[in-house]
């Protein structure tokens, strides 16, 4: 549609005065920009690799295999992160425990993540029941053949051992236990989903739908008494 | 026609029919959840979890319920029936219940092999609670390895359903499981000294509803979620027992019986669950050749083929009496059909023989007594014919007027000079040929061999055809009592390996690619024993090639 002539306003460009016809206040306008550059030196640039960037606490870098208390590896090979991986990366050959490892039916034979394929997307992390897998901090990882950057089982534990003491990455759940999964005492306090009488034991509980070891307070630590 | 109402639904059942609860719900598509109920074992109601309201219409056409609720599996349903099984009062003792089966059960899923699965893990998501509120530690037994050979037991995630005794007792008849002690103490086991290690014991790892017995071959080997299944049928013996192949990445993990009340009913045996081992063996011919001289010319597909068809066609006009056949009975009908009609078209004269059909001993039925003895009536039997499609394979070649000569002829005749071309399917992994009728049919000129696993003529071969095991190909079996049954392709075969299908697909000159769907619909126009095949596919019970129709799955029939 047209626009009707009434609605059309005409700007004129203003007229340029002596001094701006000149162009010297603008030429020295950005002298002023470029000399305070040569005196007061700001500059943004990382000087990469000399000088290594601060990376925020949630980086997704290369892998880890965390250990229990007793130097084993966490892992139950329950390959639910080779299950949520979008990358299909992950590959595990579970087996049976062995017969001195009275907590657990299974562990990972072998345990091969693939870091080129890897989208670094943190899902594995997330899946872990047991919190055995988790991501560093590492960023620069190289290698010169493809096989190098197969990430076996020991190679993930020894990206443990290196990490584990740095600051920056942290066990980012409680060391040396098993994961949420496997205990039940932070689950969220729920109501009882049937109607009981205020004298019920589940009414009076002070976190219904968590269970209390009264007996056994740190049932983890040893699971082989409990048998 | 009597009717019950189920959930407001009125359902008209057949005369004669006797349906519990369960069976009723899902007649009109509900399901009422249960553990201890199984269709092919006695009702014992101890799992609880089939609790419904259930009542009586009275004459004068008032309802009257019942008071208590009632186990679904063990109350019948017959005419006037009301049987409510969707209220809040069924909703909340679903939940009760579960919540007690849950207090000792671990919660280990992610470590148990039943995840995925099981029959706890559907219902706690359908009718469960979500949490526990239990506060005391939970009961744990010990695990038990001792159960049997292929058996294992993680006793601390059984729920007492007893399906896996009362299968020992009914079904197998051997009762070496059985309940010891009693309470919170109760816990499955064997007789001291008595493994339940019977011909029919993996079925008790399908039949447990939770992951409490576990197979010791599949334990930890994939979880379920990754398997991609297949129905086919196990070759092991003509039983032809309906099962279902669990694959991933083209590596066969477990075979599973599949329920078809038309061949086996809901089990199979252990020999066919754990006897597709052969299909990973690196024994296997994995390269086709053709041979000169005992050389190998080439092992292209694409060069073998057309030589094939020139060599064969070459010796048939040379001398079509001379020329001769061996079909396997580990074919499938498809590939039996396509290879004697091509050969009967080359020459009517060509001779076609049915190969050595395995026998071991006689029939085992079950349930046996205590001693092995076997009882009436039979719910379960393991044939002695070792093969499973010689049926099948027979009629094709009686149609064909065939079958009229041996192997063991034949290897005479070669032996004598009498045989110009043999073209010899195996098949059998076990084994078929004899070393001195393999020295016999190598007289032949020309050799052709269609097999997968080596044999003692494979090396003298001037054509080895490498094929696939059962599962890797499309087909039909034909069962002892004439029930056709499809099997599927499953898995790749190694590199160099078609499907035999395929082989006599490209071998016959037909276009395009293999169809064993087609093969059928023209085998059903062509030969009138096979007329049942006209529809091209089987349904997943199979087809009867003598009578029509199917009995529902899971009906008592009054007698």
């Amino acid at each position: 549609m047209a626009v009707a002539k009434e609605d059309v306003i005409w700007i004129e460009e203003p007229e340029m005065g002596f001094w701006e016809m000149t162009f010297l206040p603008a030429i020295f306008d950005g002298l002023k920009t470029t000399i305070k550059h040569v005196t007061n030196y700001q500059p943004v640039t990382q000087q990469y690799p000399e000088e290594k960037p601060v990376l925020p606490l949630h980086y997704r870098g290369v892998h880890r295999l965390n250990r229990d208390e007793k130097g084993r590896v966490k892992c139950v090979a329950c390959m639910l992160c080779a299950t949520a991986c979008p990358a299909d990366c992950i590959s595990i050959e579970a087996s049976a425990a062995p017969p001195d490892w009275p907590d657990r039916d299974k562990f990972p034979a072998t345990f091969v993540l693939d870091e080129l394929r890897c989208i670094y997307c943190g899902m594995c992390e997330e899946a872990c029941p047991v919190d055995a897998i988790e991501l560093t901090h590492i960023y620069d990882l190289t290698g010169e053949t493809r096989a190098e950057l197969m990430y076996d089982r020991e190679k993930l534990l020894d990206v443990y051992d290196k990490t584990k003491d740095d600051p920056r990455d942290p066990l980012r759940t409680r060391r040396g236990k098993l994961g949420p999964a496997a205990e039940f005492g932070s689950l969220p306090t729920v109501a009882p989903a049937t109607q009981v009488t205020p004298g019920d034991r589940s009414a009076q509980s002070t976190a219904p739908g968590t269970i209390h070891t009264y007996n056994n307070p740190n049932p983890f630590d040893d699971p082989g008494t409990a048998r | 026609m009597p009717t019950a109402i189920i959930n407001n639904q009125p359902l008209e059942l057949k005369p004669g029919e006797q349906l519990n609860c369960i069976q009723a719900a899902q007649r009109i598509g509900y399901e009422i959840p249960s553990y201890c109920w199984h269709p092919a074992l006695s009702v014992v109601a101890s799992c609880r979890m089939c609790l419904v309201e259930v009542g009586d219409t009275k004459p004068d056409g008032t309802v009257v319920m019942q008071p208590k609720l009632v186990p679904g599996c063990q109350t019948p349903v017959k005419e006037g029936t009301v049987v409510i099984a969707d209220s809040e009062k069924v909703k909340a003792a679903q939940k009760a219940t579960l919540e007690y089966l849950l207090l000792n059960h671990p919660l280990d899923c992610p470590t148990c092999d039943q995840a995925g699965e099981c029959f706890l893990q559907d219902y706690s998501y359908k009718y469960g609670r979500g949490y526990s509120r239990l506060q005391e530690p939970k009961n744990i037994k010990p695990d038990k390895d001792h159960i049997g050979e292929n058996i294992t037991l993680f006793t601390d995630r059984c729920i007492m359903c007893t399906r896996c005794v009362r299968f020992t007792r009914e079904v197998s008849g051997t009762s070496e499981l059985q309940v010891v002690s009693r309470g919170s103490a109760e816990q499955i086991d064997i007789f001291p000294g008595i493994p339940c290690d019977n011909k029919l014991a993996g079925n008790v790892v399908d039949l447990c509803p939770v992951g409490a017995l576990c197979s010791k071959d599949f334990l930890y080997q994939q979880r379920v979620w990754w398997l991609k299944t297949t129905k086919s049928v196990c070759p092991g013996c003509s039983t032809g027992c309906s099962v279902d192949v669990d694959q991933n990445e083209d590596q066969l993990y477990r075979l599973t019986p599949r329920s078809n009340p038309m061949s086996q009913g809901d089990f199979m045996c252990d020999e066919g669950r754990f006897g597709w081992k052969y299909i990973h063996s690196d024994q296997r011919l994995t390269f086709p050749a053709r041979r000169k001289n005992g050389e190998v010319r080439t092992r292209d597909w694409d060069d073998i083929i057309p030589s094939l068809q020139k060599a064969l066609t070459k010796a048939v006009a040379k001398a079509p009496e001379k020329c001769a056949a061996v079909f396997s009975p580990w074919m499938t009908v498809e590939e039996a059909y396509m290879l004697a009609s091509y050969l009967r078209g080359l020459s009517p004269k060509v001779k076609l023989a049915l190969g050595p059909v395995k026998t071991v001993g006689e029939d085992d039925t079950y349930p046996k007594d205590f001693y092995g003895k076997p009882m009436e009536p039979v719910k379960f039997t393991i044939r002695a014919e070792k093969a499973p499609n010689r049926r099948g394979v027979q009629m094709v070649l009686n149609h064909f007027a065939g079958a009229a000569t041996t192997l063991g002829d034949l290897a005479a005749d070669g032996a004598a000079g009498k045989l110009e071309a043999i073209y010899l399917v195996g098949g059998d992994p076990t084994g078929w040929l004899e070393p001195q009728q393999a020295t016999g049919l190598g007289k032949a000129a020309l050799v052709i061999l269609q097999d997968f696993m080596p044999s003692a003529i494979s090396d003298r071969a001037d054509f080895m055809l490498t094929g696939g095991s059962f599962a890797e190909r499309d087909g039909s079996f034909v069962n002892y009592k004439g029930l056709a049954q499809e099997i599927g392709r499953a898995i790749r075969g190694p590199d160099g390996t078609r499907p035999d299908g395929r082989i006599l697909w490209d071998l016959t000159g037909r276009r395009g690619l293999f169809n064993a769907a087609a093969v059928r619909k023209e085998m059903a126009e062509k030969i009138p024993a096979f007329a049942a095949f006209a529809q091209g596919s089987l349904s997943d019970f199979g087809v009867l090639l003598n009578e029509h129709g199917a009995p529902e799955p899971h009906v008592v029939v009054k007698a």
